[in-house]
């Protein structure tokens, strides 16, 4: 097999705050291979929207990236750049998508400029090449009379179109890889339909592969191929959609999926993991699920579980890898309320 | 459910409406509306939730504000439990704020930073001299166990608290003056998955401990069906669908419930999904298409010339499930009316299958 396009190895990226080093992404590697959909999932304080920030080098001090953590992307370890070789590759070879696309466009220049300012940056023709580019991009993300709409600022469009806006943005140099960053969070339902399926078309179209950073299992389970689940600054898990849905390790990734109410499925009560995720200064000991899990016993407060090999490239941080019989004692987790 | 013996409704909503002016400059006359809510009519029962659904900019959390006096209407009457809400003066619909209450979206900005919990939660008690001194103490008490805090949390502020815990002390403020109906606006939006469960089954105790009725307004449409009786569908200020939660997600018959319904991402990569995809975005609520406002984006195979004249009516086309859709039979709307307006196609069932497991 071909090296991986991205291969992220024990990435660390501590914050120095006032109450202490927040180790808010806390040792975590994963792959990327070309052309593939990888999903990352967790709730709000995983570490999840830390991680796109570090792939990308935009983590901004009291922040930093420990030493010792390496992303080699296209064979070259991203941590050991100076910020202008960072710079050439950032928006080129490797793009990323916002959350709020009110907030990722500049309000005071038109979407075309913006769009054909990533190419002047890049170097990769003149001006009226460049603004030739953007407006083909924008009709490539599928902005209706795009001539027109170029010179429009974010303001006069909708939520969607800005969305495909900054789509159009990130695809401009056609990256290698894109991290998006809950790029439908913000949208409506339809709308983010219509968003998830602009993505899929352009993936195929360019062979790009996407790291897909949401909270919604749904959107996951439509788009990737591969799960990743964090939870306390660690992966706890990762398999292939097909295998994470049907047969969830980790107890924190079966607590998400019955907390989800699902459409077309019976009312009954919802199943909750009590408790909220720990500040990232305070991750509790051995593992940092225990205290909320339904299955936790002596060891789980004690030792540190690593990543266990289940099979078919699924791992789970879970001593259940180990001692599975214990699935059959599920109790009231420690937390309270 | 839906043979239920004729109760009287707790809250009656009829012909709401909302149109916003749009004023060019500081004396300027109006140059339009916006028509936010236009001719909203529903009930709810007492101890019943009614789910409101759509989009950004479909009416619905105007509606909430309107029945609340939180928005003045522009036309249409609000009576709860037989008391029109609108001639009520200022004093007269604050005495009577104790018997309905909100829970907002955001629980970072809906609770004042510089008030305790306990504080926030006794305005209300002492607003509606409900209770004085260690007895309002006593109940503050008595709410924060009731919503699952710990009572030590009185003495705390709103920023010591995680979005979960700041709705639970959102819905602590809704409880402390007994209400008998609570207009939730997008209370679960702003919530990780895991507390959205929890703070979903709280609401749900709540209401069978105390016989509550719920406005429930949400965008979500996986978490309305789970928690309301009936669903009402909102689109450009309109109710197009009025179904039992059922009924509509088994058979959502208005074409845009079906489209918003089959975007709803499926959380089981085995599930393919045949998915209506909408064209475009929401045309503006100040220059609504004519005729039914969804003719232009509208998938059904029998759509005509006739959609584009006509508004359809809100028709019940089976016991409790109302629809506003002239090409979905049954229809109160002629042929021949609908032929005057140019119709070319006669109304036909249109039913997409969404899911299909493979």
């Amino acid at each position: 097999m071909a090296d991986p396009l991205l291969s992220v190895r024990d990435l660390r990226t501590f914050f120095y705050t006032e109450n202490g080093v927040a180790r808010s992404v806390d040792g975590v590697s994963f792959d990327i291979s070309a052309g593939e959909t990888v999903g990352l999932v967790g709730e709000s304080g995983s570490g999840k929207s830390v991680t796109a920030l570090s792939l990308m080098r935009l983590v901004r001090p009291p922040g930093r990236i420990e030493p010792g953590s390496q992303i080699v992307f296209d064979g070259v370890d991203l941590t050991a750049l100076d910020e202008k070789a960072m710079r050439a590759i950032r928006g080129a070879r490797l793009a990323m998508v916002f959350q709020e696309p009110m907030t990722a466009l500049n309000p005071v220049f038109t979407v075309g400029d913006q769009i054909a300012e990533v190419v002047r940056v890049h170097h990769a023709g003149n001006k009226k090449e460049a603004w030739a580019r953007a407006v083909k991009m924008l009709e490539t993300v599928g902005i209706p009379s795009p001539e027109q709409r170029a010179n429009e600022y974010p303001h006069q469009l909708s939520g969607g179109m800005r969305q495909r806006v900054v789509i159009a943005m990130a695809l401009i140099m056609n990256p290698a890889l894109v991290i998006a960053d809950e790029p439908t969070t913000a949208l409506d339902v339809t709308i983010q339909a219509q968003i998830l399926e602009l993505l899929r078309d352009l993936q195929q179209k360019f062979g790009t592969s996407i790291l897909l950073i949401t909270h919604d299992l749904g959107v996951v389970a439509e788009t990737a191929s591969r799960v990743i689940v964090m939870y306390g600054g660690e992966i706890v898990e990762e398999a292939p959609v097909g295998d994470l849905f049907a047969r969830a390790h980790h107890p924190y990734t079966e607590g998400l999926l019955n907390a989800m109410p699902q459409v077309g499925h019976e009312r009954e009560r919802l199943a909750t993991i009590p408790g909220t995720v720990p500040p990232p200064t305070k991750w509790p000991q051995g593992c940092r699920f225990h205290d909320r899990c339904p299955y936790a016993w002596d060891r789980c407060a004690n030792e540190h579980p690593p990543l266990y090999q289940i099979g078919g490239g699924h791992v789970s941080r879970c001593h259940l890898a180990v001692e599975p019989e214990r699935r059959a004692h599920k109790h009231e987790p420690m937390v309270v309320a | 459910m839906t043979a239920a013996a004729p109760k009287s409704p707790l809250l009656s909503v009829r012909g709401l409406v909302k149109h916003f002016p749009i004023k060019k400059g500081l004396f300027g006359k109006p140059s339009g509306y916006v028509r936010a809510v236009e001719n909203v009519s529903f009930d709810v029962m007492p101890g019943e939730t009614v789910g409101l659904v759509g989009e950004s900019g479909c009416g619905k959390s105007t509606t909430g504000r309107m029945i609340l006096r939180l928005i003045e209407p522009t036309a249409g009457t609000v009576e709860f439990d037989g008391i029109n809400l609108l001639t009520l003066d200022a004093r007269a619909m604050r005495k009577l704020r104790r018997r309905i209450q909100v829970i907002f979206q955001d629980p970072f900005s809906s609770l004042n930073p510089r008030m305790s919990v306990g504080s926030i939660i006794r305005e209300g008690l002492t607003i509606h001299k409900i209770a004085e001194g260690a007895a309002a103490d006593a109940r503050v008490k008595q709410l924060l166990d009731e919503v699952g805090l710990r009572s030590e949390y009185m003495s705390r502020y709103p920023h010591e608290f995680s979005g979960g815990q700041r709705q639970r002390i959102g819905i602590a403020r809704a409880l402390a003056v007994e209400p008998q109906f609570i207009v939730c606006d997008e209370p679960v939006s702003a919530l990780d998955v895991s507390v959205q469960a929890q703070v979903i089954n709280l609401m749900q105790d709540l209401q069978r401990d105390r016989g509550l009725a719920y406005l429930f307004i949400a965008h979500d449409l996986s978490v309305v069906e789970h928690i309301a009786d009936r669903v009402a569908v909102m689109y450009l200020g309109k109710i197009v669908e009025l179904a039992t939660s059922a009924e509509l997600y088994r058979e959502p018959l208005m074409p845009y419930t079906q489209a918003l319904l089959s975007a709803v991402p499926v959380p089981d990569p085995t599930v393919k999904k045949s998915r209506v995809v909408l064209k475009g975005d929401v045309p503006s609520p100040a220059n609504p298409p004519s005729g039914c406002v969804f003719h232009p984006r509208c998938q059904h195979p029998a759509k005509d010339a006739a959609c584009t004249q006509i508004v359809p009516p809100l028709e019940e086309k089976s016991p409790g499930h109302w629809v506003a859709c002239i090409k979905q039979p049954p229809t109160g709307v002629d042929w021949s009316v609908q032929k005057a307006a140019g119709a070319t196609n006669p109304p036909t069932r249109y039913l997409p299958v969404i899911e299909t497991p493979t």
